[in-house]
């Protein structure tokens, strides 16, 4: 046997050959997944990181009008507005007319302020026409300029970098003085919104769980001709489309639909009081648990096709009855896919949006419902931002309890 | 043979997994207290499905088993009481070696000391005392096999079931773990039924050997009676090396015979599984009952061989030679001092004692 002494080779040296040995194969590698890596960084990566910069980056106000910003951050928020800042006002507001951009600020500060935005738009039209000195001509354009809480709005609105969005999201609200209080009560409607998220959530992973571990057990245990039959059958669904199968719910659960047309002909419940299935929760759960049940189902089923059933075979040679075997010897070696199937169906529920938009109704609807409605509707990025931020260290937090608690590296997909 | 007090008792017991193929075809079989039965025979002869019939794992579609004398048919696996160890061992992976072995005496409602006191004991007997909290990945392939022994006997049942158990492991491993199930069987006096397809396995460990092909047990005997006293064909063929002629007997006077070859030749054998002449018959003989250049008149039958092939094997020279038209006949050459040197190509003397060769069914 030859060693690395004898040929004289000191490890520093062989160490090195190593490196270079390696080298070419690991550029090799890198190379192979150089293209998703560019694709990844373009489409996804950048657009995700700016998008979620928006939560706390804000310069429309700042933008538009400059010289308000500048005496704006002199000011304390709390004594009167003086003429240098009315002034400054007034000449921003009639290049923001010229320039069409008045309605962007007037949008903003109404986030802060409701009720502001005719406040920008009437009186950018003649502040043209306006004499100094600004502090008497203003208010009587609109007397709502002489008010304290009109400069406080503007002030908060003029930060680039604001916790204002990431606030908006957890029911708080930031003060022109930098400080933070709760939310107005009828207007604290996120956290509720993301705890109602989590709740389905959980929901969803449970009935996914307790209606999946069967038929995984099913398929790993029955011959393979009927097991593979079995298999489509679970897929067939995994296949269509989303919208197909939620609209499929509609039929079946809305109050003159075929669930409910059972129920009454079987007598469970009176022609005229109907079971509300549809447009709430429960529709939302049960249309939800149908579409992710095949995300628990796979890796359930990998993971039981790869115990042997020489386990509990010998857990009864050695005494255990059905019951000890199963949940002694066969259940504990199902947590990895039991793992990965909930952590799955929770992190995509986490986020569905279009079976909740569809069938969830008033109460129904998720967090991410809203976050679309301010990108779509409201036209907020800034504030979807924040609530995917907190979306995603919500998520995140929750897979390092996992990892705590079950370990990552004890979760197996297949 | 019927026992005084057979432990395990199959009678007329048939398997059939689809309803048209029959795996075990009406097997009686008695296993005798303490004894060390192997069940031997090719993959696919039944001796597999006999054990999971036994351990409960496969139902009986024809016939009765008992354990005791007690008829076990409707005993679900966990009651009956029986030791296993499995081919790949099935030790409890999320458990560790004393979890794993404290679990048949856990489900048995044992009090904590005890188990504690008969786990340590099933350790020390299979030397792994030191690996009670290890987890079955962190253990060798023979240390893993120790441990599956140790479970299947931590119990004390009165019977231990053994499936392939030492299939994965190499070679020297493989002997060095026969003698030592060997020992413990010898030392517990526990009965053992052992299910392997290696010859060399059965013949080491076992009192007595059941043969299997076809369904069928084909000779049950002692390892030696097996090897030397074989009753068929197949078994002849199955156990150690064997030389192969095929002939018609001419001749049966008691419990010698006469079978001419097809080239009319006669060869002297034993009459074991040969009724009347004019019968097929197949004659076996072992390599090593080979006599090179026997002395005139020492042995009945003497032929003139070719040598074809010479294969050194250390202790021996096995070499193939060209006899009465068959190219594939061996003989055993002992690395003696004075053995005969050949080479091929040279044509020799060769011959047998009639003792020696056994005319079998054809």
């Amino acid at each position: 046997m030859t060693t690395t002494a004898d040929v004289g080779i000191d490890d520093k040296l062989l160490q090195k050959r190593l490196d270079k040995a390696m080298f070419n194969r690991r550029l090799r590698a890198f190379m192979l997944v150089l293209p998703i890596l560019l694709f990844l960084l373009v489409v996804f990566i950048i657009p995700i990181a700016y998008f979620l910069f928006q939560g706390i980056y804000d310069k429309t106000f700042s933008s538009i009008m400059p010289q308000t910003t500048e005496v704006l951050s002199e000011w304390d928020g709390a004594s009167e507005p003086t003429e240098e800042m009315f002034a400054a006002l007034v000449a921003d507001m009639v290049v923001a007319r010229e320039n069409k951009t008045i309605g962007r600020v007037a949008t903003r500060v109404n986030r802060d302020l409701p009720g502001s935005r005719s406040l920008f738009t009437s009186s950018a039209r003649q502040a043209a026409r306006l004499e100094p000195p600004f502090m008497e001509s203003l208010p009587e354009v609109k007397d709502k300029w002489g008010e304290i809480e009109v400069w406080q709005a503007m002030k908060t609105a003029s930060r680039k970098f604001t916790p204002g969005y990431y606030a908006a999201a957890l029911d708080l609200k930031l003060q022109s003085d930098g400080s933070i209080v709760r939310q107005d009560e009828k207007r604290r409607i996120h956290l509720t919104l993301m705890v109602r998220t989590l709740q389905i959530s959980f929901l969803v992973t449970v009935f996914c769980l307790l209606l999946g571990y069967p038929i995984a057990y099913l398929l790993a245990t029955l011959p393979v001709k009927t097991s593979n039959l079995l298999l489509i059958l679970v897929l067939l669904p995994f296949w269509t489309s989303i919208l197909v199968r939620t609209t499929a719910w509609i039929a079946m659960l809305q109050s003159q639909g075929v669930v409910n047309d059972l129920l009454v002909f079987f007598g469970v419940t009176p022609d005229d009081a109907r079971f509300s299935l549809i447009y709430n929760k429960i529709g939302t759960l049960i249309a939800m648990t149908h579409i992710l049940l095949p995300f628990m189902i796979l890796p359930l089923y990998s993971v039981m096709k790869g115990i042997p059933p020489s386990y509990v075979r010998a857990a009864k040679s050695l005494g255990a009855t059905n019951w000890t075997a199963f949940w002694r010897v066969y259940a504990p070696q199902t947590v990895p896919g039991l793992g990965a199937g909930a952590i799955l169906v929770f992190i995509v529920a986490i986020g569905y949006y279009i079976t909740p938009a569809l069938v969830g109704g008033q109460e129904g609807t998720m967090i991410s419902n809203t976050i679309d409605g301010h990108m779509r509707q409201s036209l907020n990025w800034n504030l979807a931002a924040a609530l995917a931020g907190v979306l995603m260290v919500v998520v995140l937090t929750l897979y390092w309890v996992y990892d705590k608690v079950v370990g990552i590296d004890n979760m197996k997909l297949g | 043979m019927p026992a005084p007090n057979p432990l395990v008792q199959f009678k007329n017991v048939q398997k059939s997994y689809d309803g048209k193929i029959l795996v075990v075809k009406d097997l009686n079989l008695d296993v005798e207290t303490g004894e060390f039965l192997t069940m031997l025979g090719p993959s696919g002869s039944g001796k597999t499905t006999c054990l999971m019939m036994l351990a409960g794992f496969e139902p009986a579609t024809h016939g009765e088993i008992y354990l005791n004398e007690r008829p076990i048919n409707n005993v679900p696996p966990h009651k009956r009481g029986i030791g296993m160890v499995f081919q790949n061992y099935a030790l409890f992976p999320h458990m560790t070696v004393a979890e794993n072995l404290a679990f048949p005496l856990e489900v048995r409602k044992m009090s904590k000391s005890e188990r504690e006191e008969r786990v340590r004991k099933a350790l020390d007997m299979v030397q792994l005392g030191e690996f009670g909290s290890r987890r079955p990945a962190q253990l060798s392939g023979g240390q893993q096999q120790r441990v599956a022994v140790a479970r299947a006997l931590v119990f004390d049942p009165e019977l231990v079931l053994m499936d392939e158990p030492l299939g994965a492991l190499d070679k020297n491993l493989r002997e060095q773990m026969q003698y030592e199930i060997k020992h413990i069987h010898e030392n517990l006096g526990v009965t053992v039924v052992y299910v392997t397809h290696d010859q060399s396995e059965a013949l080491t460990m076992s009192n007595r050997i059941a043969v299997f092909n076809d369904g069928v047990i084909q000779q049950l005997a002692p390892p030696d009676d097996l090897y030397e006293r074989p009753d068929n064909a197949f078994v002849a063929q199955f156990i150690g090396e064997n030389n192969k002629l095929r002939g018609r007997v001419s001749l049966i006077d008691g419990d010698y015979c006469v079978v001419q070859t097809t080239e009319g030749v006669p060869i002297y054998a034993m009459a074991i599984n040969v009724s009347a002449s004019g019968e097929e018959s197949t004659l076996s003989l072992r390599p090593e009952r080979v006599v090179v250049n026997p002395a005139v008149g020492s042995v009945p039958n003497i032929f003139d061989a070719r040598v074809l092939e010479l294969i050194y094997l250390g202790d021996h020279i096995r070499t193939r030679v060209s006899l009465l038209g068959r190219e594939d006949f061996i003989i055993k050459v002992p690395n003696s001092a004075d053995h005969a040197f050949l080479r091929e190509g040279d044509v020799v003397s060769i011959g047998w004692l009639q003792e020696d060769c056994r005319a079998l069914d054809a």
